[in-house]
Parts: structure tokens; sequence; C-alpha cells
């Protein structure tokens, strides 16, 4: 499955890991303050688990696309590449979107950071999630960039891949994290 | 090949000299990188060392008031943080940074320019940090900086800030080396080289990255949650508003414990190599070595909440704890049995770098057997926040990491350098250092079991506590002293010190194999290896490990 030359991809599994215990305390934080509501908003009062969930489709659904792009750089097949990137990228787009807007309502409707402690842990957890997409478009933007130039070779395929795994780990943070603050917290409470 | 590679690099080398400066700017070498981090190592020892001697001056007699409380708070803050973050790791990281990639036979490192932006990202991480100094007052909240004191109520100025966003940079930095350690080691080891034959350093790099890979994400999620809440006027971390100040514990010492043994991992790593080359004797035991780290690198995740003993856990909890803290010790004390037992009968060479080595097996196990008395939770309650506790961890971190990181200094010098180091001067090092460590700490512990808090800026004439401490600062000085001896052995060394040649002590592993200091390609040809000491199957191929031993 991985070779001992793919140094990109085994450097960015190790980063995976260390990123898992930066979102794991992140996570812990909200929930444990989960437990002990303070005043205020909630997760069930202020949040819209429907239309985030309908944003959410569209990260989950990157996923795919970004593993046809693998397909079908491997192939090769240069102009498979480039929709499928593209069409993760837009994908990403409207994630960002999404969460654009759901942090524009609140805040209109005075949910800010430092509201109480379910609106800061939140914002910290999605805040730093929200981050993570972006610099996973940055770098799919550049692998965009490189594969219209046709400069996507063989030898930078261990890069792509990295990205790949990335792209994935930032999708399966978002599993977990919808999951925990819209499925349980909004929804179940 | 070896004669494409030097044909490529040669003209590099010679335009490169040219432009001086730059090249250590711009340089993505490993070897150029590893000694940028020594040099700025070297540079927070000297600050740090000087913050100490201002605390010890201080406290030289009971009731001077030769600086304010708010200064004494900013030392010992500054002094904790820069000796853990600025000295003890990235000296560590320069070391590894330096030798990995000679150890095993590459070229360089994995990502060359990942390794410079390590560098330069931490680098930059401790300016901020001392900028704090010009931007109204250093951080001053300890260098844990508990929560509620750190929070912005508390603690209004721009200090904490600076701590924050500089351990940040420190904390990014570091992840990345750690990164690119693990990969190097993973992923360009020379053929032969195989997990069971690397170096014992190699080896604890390796365990190494992976506890900073582990550690470090947890170190920057709570620095992020105290910054919001500093920031943006939040109060996840304020009991005041329905925080919690034990998240910040349990957060910043989750991290905290591990870092512990990230700052002795690699000095094990340095013990296992200087002890075998001076008592001529391959290491006993080299899988329990290496082995007992990996236990260390697991246990050290289950243990941090012994740092909270006094906050008031449950019974359970405290047992849980106090018992793998205990366990932790097990592991540890394999590692001192296999470094006696590679002595004994061995014919030793006291040179510098072994006589710090093995005054670090004396002081190292002291600090560890306070250690594990710390982890009966009744004595810590009466101890804690004593100096005891100053004492104890001064024991591992100063008479471990940092007489290891000594001992690896005059062992690799030549190496770096090209030239041996003064061995009249080491010994005049060694014996100050010794001394005035021993003079500073060991009357700690006696000073904390009378009841001496730590942290006090100054302290009531008590019976016996006026003539402790003035022997404890005057051992501070001695030890100030020792570092200028250091310094001048340095600076002596590099412009009259002997040549030393390839391989100055009849040492094993690869990076002997290559000329001091190494070409910038490393290796014409890198050795053949067929077992974990290549260069002694080289020079005795009739006695080669692999024909008397099964590796």
């Amino acid at each position: 499955m991985i070779s001992i030359r793919e140094r990109g991809k085994i450097g960015v599994g190790l980063f995976i890991l260390s990123e898992m215990n930066f979102f794991l305390l992140l996570i812990i934080a909200y929930v444990y303050y989960h437990a002990y509501p303070g005043p205020g908003p909630t997760a069930a009062t202020a949040l819209n688990p429907i239309r985030t969930g309908l944003f959410s489709l569209a990260l989950f659904s990157s996923s795919a696309t970004i593993w046809m792009a693998s397909r079908a750089a491997r192939r090769p097949d240069s102009r498979g590449l480039v929709m499928w990137l593209s069409i993760t990228i837009a994908l990403g787009l409207l994630f960002m979107f999404g969460q654009a807007r759901e942090y524009y309502d609140l805040i209109a409707s005075g949910v800010t950071v430092s509201r109480n402690l379910f609106a800061t842990t939140f914002f910290t957890l999605t805040g730093f999630h929200g981050l993570h997409v972006m610099i996973g478009l940055i770098a799919l933007c550049i692998t965009l960039g490189l594969a219209r130039a046709g400069k996507l070779h063989e030898q930078s395929m261990d890069g792509f891949g990295a990205v790949e795994w990335y792209w994935h780990f930032v999708d399966v943070v978002w599993v977990v994290v919808f999951s925990i603050v819209y499925l349980w917290g909004a929804v179940a409470s | 090949m070896s004669q494409i590679v030097e044909a490529g690099v040669a003209p590099n080398l010679v335009a490169s000299e040219r432009e001086g400066l730059l090249t250590w700017v711009a340089s993505v070498d490993h070897k150029q990188i590893g000694i940028l981090y020594m040099i700025s190592s070297m540079f927070f020892f000297l600050v740090g060392g000087i913050e100490a001697l201002v605390i010890r001056l201080q406290l030289l007699a009971p009731g001077l008031h030769l600086i304010s409380p708010e200064t004494f708070d900013q030392m010992f803050t500054m002094h904790g943080t820069t000796m853990i973050f600025l000295f003890v790791m990235p000296m560590l990281t320069g070391f590894s940074t330096y030798v990995i990639p000679l150890m095993i036979g590459a070229r360089d490192m994995a990502f060359p320019r990942l390794n410079a932006v390590s560098f330069w990202i931490q680098l930059f991480g401790g300016v901020i940090l001392y900028f704090s100094f010009i931007a109204g007052g250093a951080p001053n909240a300890g260098w844990f900086s508990y929560t509620p004191l750190s929070e912005k109520a508390y603690s209004s100025l721009a200090g904490v800030d600076y701590w924050v966003v500089g351990l940040a940079c420190i904390g990014i930095g570091t992840l990345a080396a750690a990164i690119n350690f693990a990969v190097t080691i993973i992923c360009l080891r020379v053929p032969g080289l195989t997990i069971r034959r690397l170096p014992l350093f190699v080896w604890m790099t390796l365990v190494n990255s992976f506890l900073m890979i582990g550690a470090l994400p947890l170190l920057n999620a709570a620095l992020a949650i105290l910054l919001i809440d500093r920031f943006f006027n939040a109060h996840v971390l304020d009991p005041a508003w329905g925080g919690s100040a034990l998240l910040w514990q349990h957060y910043f010492w989750s991290f905290g414990h591990p870092e512990v043994y990230i700052m002795i991992l690699p000095a094990f790593g340095i013990i296992s190599e200087v002890i075998p080359v001076f008592s001529r004797k391959p290491i006993y035991g080299y899988e329990f070595v290496a082995a007992s780290s990996v236990a260390i690198a697991f246990l050290s995740f289950t243990v941090w909440a012994h740092h909270m003993f006094a906050v008031g856990m449950s019974h359970i909890a405290n047992l849980a704890f106090g018992f793998a803290s205990m366990l932790i010790a097990v592991p540890t004390g394999v590692k001192i049995f296999n470094w006696t037992a590679t002595m004994y009968g061995g014919r030793i060479r006291f040179t510098t770098a072994m006589m710090f080595a093995v005054a670090f097996l004396v002081t190292f196990t002291i600090g560890g057997l306070s250690g594990v008395s710390f982890a009966v939770f009744p004595l810590d309650w009466q101890l804690t926040d004593t100096y005891y506790l100053v004492a104890h961890f001064h024991y591992v971190l100063f008479g471990g990491s940092v007489f290891a990181i000594f001992a690896g200094f005059y062992y690799w010098f030549p190496k770096f350098s090209g030239r041996m180091m003064s061995e009249r001067l080491g010994v005049w090092h060694f014996w100050l250092t010794f001394v005035g460590f021993n003079m500073t700490f060991l009357i700690q512990h006696i000073l904390g079991l009378a009841g001496m808090p730590r942290r006090v800026f100054t302290y009531p004439d008590l019976p016996g506590w006026a003539v402790m401490n003035l022997i404890s600062s005057v051992g501070a000085f001695l030890l100030g002293i020792s570092v200028l001896v250091f310094i001048w052995n340095i600076f002596e060394s590099l412009a009259n010190g002997d040549v030393a040649g390839d391989n100055p002590w009849d040492a094993w592993t690869l990076e002997w194999a290559t000329t001091s200091p190494p070409p910038p390609e490393n290796f014409n040809r890198v050795p053949p290896v067929r077992g974990r000491r290549p260069l002694w199957d080289l020079a005795h191929p009739e006695r080669a490990d692999e024909k008397v031993a099964g590796t």
C-alpha cells in the first residue's frame, strides 16, 4: 500500500497522527462543557443540523472525488485529473461557504466567541477545522496548477498522495465533529 | 556514482564558501542547520543561566531586596521556559539534525527545506518570547502558566501573550523536526542498516520523534484555547465564569510529562553511544535499551496527573497515577543497569565525554529516585512546590539531560569542527560542573524538607535556611564559572585544537567513516553495514560482530 520511497505520504501520515491529538483536546473541551451547560445558547438552540448537514455532504463527497482524481492521475488521464480536482476544490469551497454563512448567522444572532462556554468551544473546534480545510484547499489549488501545466509526473505522485491523505483526514475529522456537535449535541438533546 | 555526486557538488561548495553569512541563513544542509541549532541553544543557555544567577543572587541571604518580587517572577518563568524550550530541546534537536543523517549513511534529511523551516520558526519563537522584555514585561506566571493566573484578569500585561505565541512557534517547529527525523530514519537508511542494527542514538531519536508527534499538538491545543481566552475575552479556563482551571492543568501536563521524556530520551541515546565507545565494549543488552525506550514513550502519556496530586483528585486517580509513575521507573532503571554492565570489565578511557557520561549515571539516578518518592502521593502533598521539587527536577534535567549534552558535545565536537576539544580544560569544566551542580542542588533537598517553598522571592531567617541558601548560591556561581570554562574551551579548541582526523575515538558508527567535518555530500562511499558496529567490522574483519554474535 505504501512504499519506503514515499516520504511525502509517510510524513503527512505522521502529521495526521499529531493532528489527531490536537483535535482530540478541542473535542474533549467541547464535550466537557456540553455536559455542564451554563446560561445562554447551546448546540440545541443555536445550531441548524440540517443546513450544516447539507453543506457537510459537499465535504464528505469530496473525499470520493479526490479519490477519482488520484485514480485518473495513476492511469494517467490528465483531463480526468483536472476535472476531478476542480470538482473537489469546488466542493471544498461550497463547504467553506456554508461555514461562513453559519458563522455570519450565529454572530448576527449574538452568539459570539465570548458569549458562553458552548460558543467558545464550538467556534474553537469548528474554526480550527475550517482553517484546516482552507490549508487543504491551498494544497489542492497548487496540485491543480501543476496538473494543468502537465507537471504532475510519476515523481510527484508521492506529493499528490500526501495531499490526498490530508484531505481525507480533514474530511474524517468533520465526520467526528459533525456527529458530536450537530447530531449528538443538537439533535439528541 | 560517487564521482558524479562529487562533480555536481564541488563547484557549488566553492561558490557557497564565498557568500559567507548568507550560506548559513539560506542553508538547507543538515550539518549547517545542526550547528545553527547548537549556536542558538548555547546563546539561550547563557541567557537562561544568567537568569538563574539573578535568582540565586536574590536568594543568597534572607530578606534581601536586590530585585522586586515582580522581576523575580519574570526571572523564574523565563529561566524555566528558556532552559526547556530554547536550550535542552533545540540542543538535542541540533545534535540529531547533525548526526542522524551521518549515522544512517544518508546525504541529508528527508525534507531539507522543512528542516530549515523548523530551525528558523523555533528561533523566531525564542525571539518573540524575549521580545516581551521590551514590550511591557516578560511572562511571569511560571513555565506552566497555570490558569486563572495566566488569564487576562490576573495577568493583564502582554507577557503571557508572548509566552503563548512564542511556545506555539517552538511547538510547531519542533513538531516539524520530529516528523522529519522519523521519515529520515524510516526512509533513508543505507542498505544493510536494519532496525535491529540502528545505533542507539538513532533509536532514541526515532522513539523521541513519536513522543514529540504525540505530545506537542497537546501543547498547541492548550495554547490555542488559552490564547482565545485572552484575546477574545472568553472563559474556558477561568473558574470565575464557569470555566475550568483544571482543564488547563490536565492539558498542559498531558503534554508536559511526555516533554520530560522528550528532553531525556535523546540524552539516553548520547549516553548509549559514549559509554560503549569509551569502555571498548559493545553496549550490553542492546534490545533492552531500545525496547525500554518504547515502554517509556508509552508510559509517559499515562502519568501526567502526578503533577496534580495536590489538586485533590479522587483516591482511585491518585493510586492509578502514582502506580503508573512508579512503573515508568522500571524501564528507566533497566537502562541504568545496561550502561553499568557495559562499563563492567571494559577498558575505560576517562575522557571528558566519558566523565560526563559516568557522572550522568550517578546524578540522573539520584533524580530518578527522588522522582519515585514523588509518586508516593502523601509525600507529594508534603513536598510539592518546595525546594525538594526544585532539587528533583534539576537532578534529572541538569544532572541528566545537560550532563549528557556535555558528554555528546565533547564526543562529537571533533566531527563537527575537525578539531579535538582540550582535555585539560575539559577536566576543569567537568569538575567545576560536577561540584557546582551538586553544591547547588543537593542541599536543596534538605531545604525543601525543611519547608522552603519555591517561587518566593525572599525568605525569613529560619534555622538553617540562610546557610543552606548560601551554599546553594555559591554552587550556582561555581556552575556559572564552569560554563565560562566550557565556552573558553570551545573557542580555544576551534582555534588551536589538535586536528581530529576521521575517527579520533576509534568509534564504530557511520558518522566516523567520513572526514571531520564531513563534505557537503557527507560520504564518498558508505562502508558496508553488516552489524551494529560497521567501523569495527571494517577494521577487524576477522573478529567482525557478525562472525562473533548473531547480528
